[in-house]
């Protein structure tokens, strides 16, 4: 991590945790928490034709329970490797990951995630996408059948449970996602620019939705996105990844989620906080 | 009532002015029957043939056999054929055994190789049998095989971290994503094998619906050929819908996502 970064967004500011291993809603101190995800020294190299590209340069940092961590950067700096690398769909090229304490060496179920573009199995209905989990874990089909009718309710979609992928709309497409992922109970739930191909007032539907659940489940999630207003929106900490190759050059707790959960406070985007933390993070990921 | 629409019109249409063409030319008598039988002769040739048969066998007998030989050949091809080639796509191995095999023989004409099974397995159906599997397996081996590699990733990587085993994969999203394109294989390969099919009939049968074009073409019988010929046309737009039907209600989703 940059030093003159960090003097930067350190300045004082109420709206900044600065200190770590703080309690994701702030409202307890929780220095002694196990880290759910560590990620030790990760570096990414591909292969292409004219030698090897570094992707990912030595990132390091650890994932506590309950936290909303979003992932920031700007196209290109290996947000989504790092996704694929939790997610167990390509292994470092140095460094390792740990779900638990155990090296995460392939693809398993208690990592859930959320793709940008939903494959949602069109041959299924809604409900059969959703019950996809535990149906082929081999739970009771009584338990999951609640548990579909359960998830289903949780993203709204009760009503669509018998119709066919082709009828919904994108935004629909991405609830049926989420509560697919959710169903299995993931120790992290992964979602890679989830929202992205959204319409705007979609896309904030969504946002809330996804909010509501991570205040409600205290489930860990880790979000990738390009935008910082969505990040802030939803975080209870942004790691900044700078551009060729990815390496973190920020790591900070924002609280405008918890707050929005909190109080209600609807329209903290006009606040003037808000704004000066935009600002900051658009400032450090365009300077690049 | 049902509207119909302009291009059902049109398809109707287009079959009349072929048929007034075909009258009118042949009522001019600029040509001879032998070149183009008239309608009406035509017609006679399928009123008296389906009467009193053609050379020992009926007019369904005959079409019974050729449908016969396609119908237990195409079985054939779906059951081995599908398994194979969606096997081929998973798994490169599998492929790497296989996949010479078919690009080998698959640009042959049938009639090249007939020759080598007719000495192997004998003049009688088996021979037929064999080509015509032949000729359907190719097409449905390479589209199941191309069906599971354009497959999406996500839908791969997604089961698996819905916890999926790979058996579970393979039976609950690689055989339905490649659906669509095993359809178009099993299309394409009834087609290869209702034209392989009077090939197949052309060495020593004594029966079947190209048997009997090649015969009456034997003895000039113009009318009989035009006949048999129609008849395998619209046998064989039959045979392609009743596939098209069963490929609307299985992939009910195709196009449309």
């Amino acid at each position: 991590m940059s030093d003159t970064w960090k003097e930067k967004l350190y300045e004082p500011s109420d709206e900044l945790i600065a200190v770590q291993n703080v309690d994701y809603r702030g409202k307890e101190t929780n220095v002694n928490a196990d880290e759910l995800i560590s990620i030790e020294g990760v570096d990414l190299d591909y292969s292409a034709k004219s030698g090897s590209i570094k992707a990912l340069e030595n990132i390091n940092f650890n994932i506590f329970p309950g936290e909303f961590v979003c992932v920031l950067g700007p196209s290109g700096c290996g947000k989504s490797t790092l996704q694929k690398i939790l997610a167990g769909f390509i292994q470092p090229t140095t460094g390792m990951v740990k779900l638990d304490g155990n090296e995460i060496k392939g693809t398993d179920w208690h990592r859930g995630v959320v793709f940008q573009n939903p494959p949602l199995y069109e041959w299924f209905s809604v409900r059969d996408n959703v019950a996809f989990g535990p149906k082929m874990r081999g739970v009771p089909k009584a338990e999951y059948r609640r548990l579909t009718d359960e998830y289903l309710e949780k993203v709204g979609l009760s009503e669509f449970a018998d119709k066919k992928i082709y009828e919904l709309s994108g935004g629909m497409k991405q609830r049926v996602s989420i509560a697919r992922a959710l169903i299995n109970d993931p120790e992290i739930l992964l979602m890679d620019e989830p929202f992205g191909a959204l319409d705007a007032l979609t896309r904030e539907n969504v946002q809330n939705l996804t909010r509501k659940i991570w205040w409600d489940t205290g489930k860990t999630i880790f979000f990738i996105t390009h935008d910082v207003e969505e990040a802030l929106l939803l975080a209870s900490r942004i790691i900044v990844l700078s551009k060729h190759p990815g390496k973190v050059i920020e790591d900070i707790q924002v609280d405008f989620s918890r707050k929005i959960m909190e109080d209600g406070e609807t329209e903290i985007k006009f606040t003037e906080n808000f704004y000066k933390q935009r600002e900051k993070l658009l400032k450090l990921i365009n300077v690049q | 009532m049902k509207k119909i629409s302009t291009e059902k019109i049109l398809t109707v249409m287009t079959v009349i002015a072929i048929f007034m063409v075909w009258y009118i030319i042949t009522a001019t008598g600029l040509f001879s029957e032998t070149i183009i039988p008239s309608p009406k002769s035509v017609w006679e040739s399928f009123v008296d043939v389906s009467r009193n048969g053609y050379k020992g066998h009926s007019l369904l007998e005959h079409l019974a056999t050729s449908m016969k030989r396609l119908v237990i050949a195409y079985l054939l091809v779906v059951v081995t054929a599908v398994p194979l080639g969606l096997l081929s796509g998973y798994n490169s191995k599998v492929r790497a055994v296989l996949e010479p095999i078919v690009e080998f023989y698959r640009p042959l004409p049938p009639l090249a190789y007939y020759t080598i099974l007719v000495l192997w397995l004998g003049i009688d159906e088996s021979s037929k049998l064999a080509l015509l599997y032949l000729a359907g397996f190719a097409p449905v081996y390479i589209a199941c095989v191309s069906g599971v590699i354009r497959i999406r990733e996500d839908y791969i990587n997604g089961a698996k971290t819905l916890g999926a085993s790979k058996r579970q994969i393979f039976f609950y999203v690689v055989f339905p994503a490649a659906l669509p394109d095993i359809f178009t294989g099993l299309r394409t390969a009834l087609g290869v094998e209702y034209t392989t099919l009077v090939a197949a009939e052309m060495v020593a049968a004594t029966a079947g619906m190209g048997w009997l074009v090649l015969d009456a073409s034997n003895y000039l019988r113009s009318d009989t050929v035009f006949m048999g010929v129609i008849i395998m046309g619209i046998t064989g737009i039959l045979l392609d819908r009743i596939i098209r039907f069963a490929e609307k209600k299985i992939i009910h989703w195709k196009g449309r996502s």
